[in-house]
């Protein structure tokens, strides 16, 4: 802690006013920061605050979603060696899947965290202003919902695009429209789509080496090809619930993802309302598929629907962006409840998109404004109407 | 509560011959409110009175009422003796509306701050306290009383909605409210500041019935003194719940909400009694008894005082340590004063905490010690029992406003805080008015400053607000 604050005195003077490295000064400051919370005291208003912070805020989030990310190490490694029938049990070469996990996740998200802080940073420094913590989450998020084959330069090319046209371009954190995190998806999906769709990019390796047979197809272009019979001789539930699946690297284990919204929930980060709003919408209208005998995932019933794709990871990370969800305690639900139907929507119903969490919460995004909007004018209305 | 203080002001009562609680109380529900956060901290106000030595001098605030020019017209040089209760400075829009001396006594200095606005006019008390004597109104002329409360200065002690300013004289408040208890941090035990001051309280109310078209309508918590209960023609309210429930605003909002083109005013219990004492005696007593609150006061208790008294008798040997912030009010709303300031204006707590000056290796992952919170993040927020000792650092730096839901957890109103904040940032007049800002001042959404997790000066950017509004009306 001494060494932290000699260290953080001795470079001090370059970044105060009249330093050589005056204009870095926010640089610095996130780095002081982050090491010691400042012994500055509150100048006006209340004389005491809540111990928590942005930062506490954001690595609460980020704390939820090392199972996923833990899992999804492993289970990268788990599905190359399954593909070349090395290891295909559960249980062989747990520490040849892991290093082989740790090669593809860790560049990923060195590099989503590199390209997305040098930005933030440079922002901050040519904006004046602090550098926020948002991109702590994000920067975890954007490897999470990649494919483990997608190349670095991409990973870096889409952080890029999403932290400049997604967040900086609107005015920085808490300004955003769209959710960061999906933005550089959402780029990478319709710039190189080879990359992010079909059945040979979820599972690391060269295909060549993958044993006679194998298909790599994920449960979700088994269902809606084959529906409920093909989907039942490819995987099973608890296959689905825990997750050794091919997939995005964070998104296929129910078990991970819920220990990550247990956190979300318990802390009070994540809106609850959202993630089950989004979830009870989803086995809805996923049951109103089944029973009305809809040709794709024919069959299928609503608890598969679950644990298949990423719903879940898109309603317990994705919907609760605070900044992109809806704002208003009411809004939430109806938010939520949109985003369960139209996602489910997109991915039965649509042919051109093998999965619609993504689609259909950057829409929501756009109209969670709207649905505020409907809430606040209530509001106003209920008050304006009494001074009549 | 002990039963005794129950039993007091009841037998006074009984002495003047007023009617029995049963047939006076008029309400009948208790109004619930969920929403707040009672913060418990360390160093409550036990109810004793502590014997200190006098205050040598008092102060005048009038940065403390919004609605005085940061330079009124001062009506007394310094160097001046003056009687308690003249007049010491005016509005220079409304000349009606005066500050008067709390003490008799010589001007000894006029404090100024920045762009020379007058902080402070400091009297220094005689040894006693010589009134100036006023004609004694009839408590059913709303003329004499309103004349004998302006020409005395007591009229600054009313308080005007929206915006909080002083009340105009021009005006007939819809209805004038009093919060009979005060659930801030630490608050004084509003019932025990009463004892002593039943008789004038009961007819400061009076006094106030004739001031308005409509009703005075009193705040009181579910186990409150008879005193509150049977207050004449006061209409009584129950409330019961966390922080703020206590705040007149929110009361207000349950009671009978501001809505656009009214004006109500709000009024202290204490200052009811101010008021009583002078409609009775003709005198502007501005008798004020203050708690000393807070975990670095060696002995807190309640002290008798007047209007703007001079803090230094109260820490004289009597502070824990050094670095202390000095808090004239509650942690939440009050105003920083240094050791040789003044109480402000409407104050009735004083508080000292600790200086949280010191910075924390990763505090905010490691927190060193225990803080209040709201964020189940920490795990002092599963002890609901636990009292903090709290010091005056912000536990963070201010951010781009990102978490939702926080503010409305502790405004038990509604409304829609965080939203108002946001228009008010952007001058949306529109939605400002239609979110509300009427019907609230700073007191009544300063949980939501102590909860931000972007540590947003809430209060700040509403008074901005207020006054932007003010100014477009």
């Amino acid at each position: 802690m001494k060494v932290f604050r000699g260290l953080l005195n001795q470079a001090k003077p370059h970044f105060t006013k009249g330093g050589k490295l005056e204009k870095f000064h926010y640089a610095y400051d996130a780095f002081e920061t982050f090491l010691f919370v400042p012994g500055e005291t509150c100048s006006d208003g209340t004389h005491i605050k809540d111990g928590i912070d942005l930062k506490r805020t954001m690595f609460t989030v980020v704390v939820a979603l090392l199972p996923c990310l833990l899992f999804g190490i492993w289970n990268v490694g788990h599905q190359h060696y399954s593909a070349t029938g090395e290891f295909p049990a559960l249980a062989a070469g747990l520490v040849e899947k892991v290093l082989l996990g740790l090669i593809v996740v860790l560049p990923m998200v060195v590099v989503s965290y590199s390209v997305g802080l040098g930005i933030e940073f440079a922002f901050a420094i040519f904006r004046d202003h602090p550098v926020n913590e948002g991109f702590l989450v994000t920067g975890m998020l954007i490897p999470l919902i990649m494919p483990p084959t997608v190349p670095l330069w991409m990973v870096g090319l889409a952080t890029a695009f999403a932290v400049v046209i997604g967040k900086e371009a609107f005015g920085g954190t808490g300004m955003n429209i769209l959710n960061v995190a999906l933005m550089a998806r959402v780029f990478l999906f319709f710039a190189y789509p080879p990359y992010m769709a079909g059945d040979i990019v979820w599972v690391a390796g060269d295909p060549s080496r993958f044993v006679d047979g194998y298909s790599g197809a994920t449960p979700l272009a088994v269902a809606y090809s084959g529906g409920l019979a093909a989907l039942d001789k490819s995987y099973s539930l608890e296959q689905l619930f825990w997750g050794a699946i091919p997939g995005s690297i964070g998104e296929t284990s129910v078990a991970a993802i819920g220990l990550g919204a247990l956190i979300l929930v318990v802390t009070g980060i994540g809106s609850w309302r959202i993630m089950l709003s989004v979830i009870v919408a989803a086995a809805a209208t996923g049951l109103l598929f089944q029973v009305t005998g809809i040709e794709p995932y024919s069959g299928v019933p609503p608890h598969y629907h679950l644990v298949m794709g990423s719903v879940l990871f898109a309603a317990v990370f994705m919907a609760t962006d605070p900044v992109t969800a809806a704002q208003t305690q009411p809004g939430k639900y109806v938010y939520g409840f949109l985003i369960g139907t139209s996602g489910m929507v997109i991915r039965v119903l649509n042919p051109a998109y093998p999965e619609g969490w993504m689609l259909a919460i950057l829409l929501m995004n756009v109209f969670a404004p709207l649905i505020d909007h409907g809430f606040i004018s209530a509001n106003m209305k209920r008050r304006n109407a009494r001074a009549l | 509560m002990s039963r005794n203080k129950q039993d007091e002001p009841s037998e006074i009562m009984a002495r003047s011959g007023a009617i029995p609680l049963s047939q006076l109380v008029r309400d009948s529900a208790i109004i619930k409110l969920t929403r707040g956060l009672s913060l418990k901290l360390l160093g409550s106000a036990p109810s004793v009175r502590l014997a200190l030595p006098p205050s040598a001098t008092f102060a005048l605030k009038p940065v403390d009422v919004p609605g005085f020019e940061p330079i009124p017209r001062l009506l007394h040089q310094v160097g001046d003796t003056v009687l308690a209760g003249d007049p010491i400075v005016a509005s220079k829009a409304t000349p009606e509306v005066v500050l008067s001396a709390p003490v008799s006594g010589e001007i000894v200095e006029v404090r100024r701050g920045d762009k020379r606005a007058i902080t402070e006019i400091v009297i220094e008390a005689g040894r006693h306290v010589d009134f100036r004597s006023f004609p004694k109104p009839r408590l059913e002329s709303r003329d004499e009383i309103r004349q004998i409360l302006l020409t005395s200065g007591a009229w600054a002690l009313l308080r005007q909605r929206p915006f909080n300013t002083f009340a105009d004289p021009s005006v007939t408040p819809r209805d004038i409210f009093v919060s009979c208890f005060d659930s801030a941090p630490l608050a004084p035990d509003t019932g025990f500041l009463m004892h002593g001051r039943e008789e004038a309280f009961l007819t400061g109310l009076r006094a106030l019935g004739a001031l308005t078209a409509g009703n005075v309508h009193l705040g009181v918590k579910p186990n409150s003194i008879d005193l509150f209960r049977r207050a004449g023609d006061a209409k009584v309210h129950t409330f019961d719940g966390p922080h703020p429930a206590g705040a007149v605003g929110v009361q207000i909002h349950h009671i009978a909400p501001i809505a656009k083109g009214d004006v109500v005013w709000t009024i202290k219990a204490q200052d009811v009694a101010i008021i009583g004492t002078l409609v009775t005696d003709g005198i502007f007593d501005a008798r004020r008894t203050v708690a000393l609150t807070g975990s670095e006061f060696i002995r807190t208790g309640y002290v008798d005082t007047r209007l703007g008294a001079a803090v230094a008798p109260f820490l004289a040997g009597n502070l824990k340590s050094e670095l202390v912030r000095l808090i004239s009010g509650n942690v939440l709303t009050g105003k920083k004063v240094q050791p040789v300031g003044h109480l402000g204006q409407f104050d009735d707590q004083f508080t000292v905490i600790e200086e949280g000056d010191q910075p924390e290796f990763l505090g905010w992952l490691l927190p060193s010690y225990p803080r209040p919170t709201l964020s189940r993040t920490f795990l002092s927020y599963f002890l609901p029992n636990r009292k903090f000792a709290v010091n005056s650092n912000p536990h963070g730096e201010q951010r781009a406003l990102v978490m939702t839901g926080e503010y409305e957890r502790v405004v038990p109103m509604d409304l829609y805080p965080q939203h108002l904040i946001k228009a008010i940032l952007f001058r949306d007049y529109d939605q400002i008015e239609g979110l509300g800002i009427y019907e609230v001042v700073e007191e009544d959404l300063a949980l939501c400053e102590f909860a931000c997790t972007s540590k947003q000066p809430v209060q700040r950017i509403l008074r901005e607000g207020l006054d932007w509004m003010r100014g477009e009306a």
